[in-house]
């Protein structure tokens, strides 16, 4: 069982627990409709897409409406902490969130009061909050795209907007930055950095980097990180290790932005719709272990 | 409104010092003035001495929740009562990222800034995609913003409400001027 905690930008969408289909770009949950977009919802998008080749697997979100007030966040984590015996998931990706250490943290007490804690994957800004608390490494996997590596990487850093300017650069020093990351306790045990080149990393270093093929327009469209997200999320829910699911989530993302051979204009729906095709092709690849 | 009465119930003892900013004024009428609009608002602040890594303004600043600073800022300008300083309560000697980066697509232009970035047709000054970030009004802003034209376009930093939509703001206001130059 997987399961999905995020927002949607809509004030008027109320807290939705339940589970989560697509049909054709649009998702339901407990009969609401969501428009499968930037954000959360590419999320899920990407995650329903993965398991289509995988198998099916149910998906529960956890959603609230939050156009940045944090009402709606609150929301959701409210009902975490109190409805625990619910949380039976083997993997539970945290995404589009107000940041918010003292919610964080109830969080973390009730997941550790369960028997089995799932796998933890956070992202966007439960995992600003998640660096914040300084319980980073509680986590399995964070993926941050370059701009939020830097802010994991600057240990005084409150928020990526107060990134320290000397830390801020391109993707040319990210081994650096993943490494003074890990220094200061602000990454979780595995790393997706995504970027020009993609990371994958742990405490030890970089274990592995994806570069190809290479589909320039996809660092400008608004959603890409949360398609990657989504895939991760469904290949490590089906139990494999991190590290291998953050390695073909990466091809695969890539994969689908070449098929659907994008400009900087194309909206990340059609890499969704791309990602059943890549992963297939993918999976067929002798070097994938 | 009653979202909005959730959120703004959050009681500032309940914020770790790395969510808290600090608002540094001029003197202590305009602290005293701020305190009073902030306080008339619901926002949870609280008015204190300033940390020794503050060099300028007055003797009282007013510690805020961070990730709220665009809202509380966009507040006080608007009652004419703008701080001189917004700082972390972490290390106030942080500066908001001042960093653009630009990448030319050939008809498109991206911006970035922080973790926030927004692309644009050159010939069109079309917005054509908002990327990057993580608080919640990213993917708000950018259904706002994307289709729209730079001129069209509402700006982020008068409709956004946490730092990501400031950023956001930054990458809009620095391509306003690369667009004033096409």
């Amino acid at each position: 069982m997987l399961a999905v905690v995020g927002t949607v930008p809509d004030p008027d969408f109320p807290l939705t627990v339940g589970r989560v289909d697509m049909v054709e770009n649009r998702l339901t949950i407990n009969g609401k409709h969501v428009l499968v977009n930037r954000g959360t919802p590419a999320l899920l998008g990407a995650m329903i897409n993965t398991l289509k080749v995988l198998g099916p697997k149910d998906i529960t979100g956890f959603i609230a409406g939050d156009i940045g007030r944090g009402d709606g966040s609150r929301e959701v984590y409210q009902y975490l902490v109190e409805n625990k015996s619910q949380i039976g998931f083997h993997t539970l990706v945290f995404h589009y969130l107000q940041p918010d250490v003292d919610w964080h943290n109830r969080i973390m007490f009730m997941l550790d009061d369960l028997k089995k804690k799932p796998v933890l994957i956070a992202d966007a800004g439960f995992m600003y909050a998640a660096k914040m608390s300084g319980q980073a490494q509680s986590y399995d996997l964070f993926t941050p795209d370059a701009g939020e590596l830097a802010f994991l990487a600057d240990e005084v850093a409150p928020h990526p907007f107060y990134t320290r300017g000397f830390i801020l650069h391109d993707d040319n020093r990210v081994p650096d930055l993943i490494g003074r990351a890990y220094r200061h306790g602000n990454a979780a045990k595995n790393l997706l950095v995504k970027g020009a080149t993609d990371f994958i990393a742990d405490k030890s270093g970089i274990v592995f980097s994806v570069n190809s093929p290479v589909v320039e327009a996809m660092e400008a469209m608004g959603g890409t990180g949360d398609t990657i997200t989504g895939i991760v999320t469904a290949l490590a829910g089906t139990g494999m290790k991190i590290s291998k699911a953050a390695k073909i989530a990466a091809k695969v993302n890539r994969l689908a932005g070449f098929f659907a051979k994008p400009t900087p204009a194309t909206q990340v729906g059609e890499i969704i719709r791309h990602i059943p095709q890549a992963l297939e092709n993918v999976l067929k690849e002798s070097y994938v272990q | 409104m009653f979202k909005l009465k959730l959120f703004k119930e959050k009681k500032q003892d309940t914020f770790s010092r790395a969510e808290l900013g600090i608002l540094v004024f001029e003197n202590t009428s305009e602290v005293i003035a701020a305190q009073r609009i902030l306080l008339a608002n619901d926002w949870e602040i609280r008015v204190m001495g300033p940390p020794p890594e503050i060099q300028s303004g007055c003797d009282l600043v007013i510690e805020f929740p961070l990730i709220q600073e665009l809202n509380i800022l966009r507040l006080l300008e608007k009652s004419g009562i703008g701080p001189i300083e917004t700082v972390p309560v972490t290390d106030p000697l942080l500066q908001p990222v001042d960093l653009f980066h630009i990448k030319d697509f050939g008809q498109f232009l991206m911006i970035r800034a922080a973790n926030m970035k927004i692309t644009v047709g050159k010939s069109t000054q079309l917005i054509v995609n908002v990327s990057g970030g993580g608080c919640p009004d990213v993917p708000y802003l950018a259904f706002k913003l994307v289709g729209k034209t730079m001129a069209q376009a509402p700006n982020p930093l008068e409709i956004g409400h946490t730092l990501c939509g400031y950023a956001l703001g930054l990458a809009f206001k620095e391509m306003q001027k690369k667009c004033s130059q096409w």
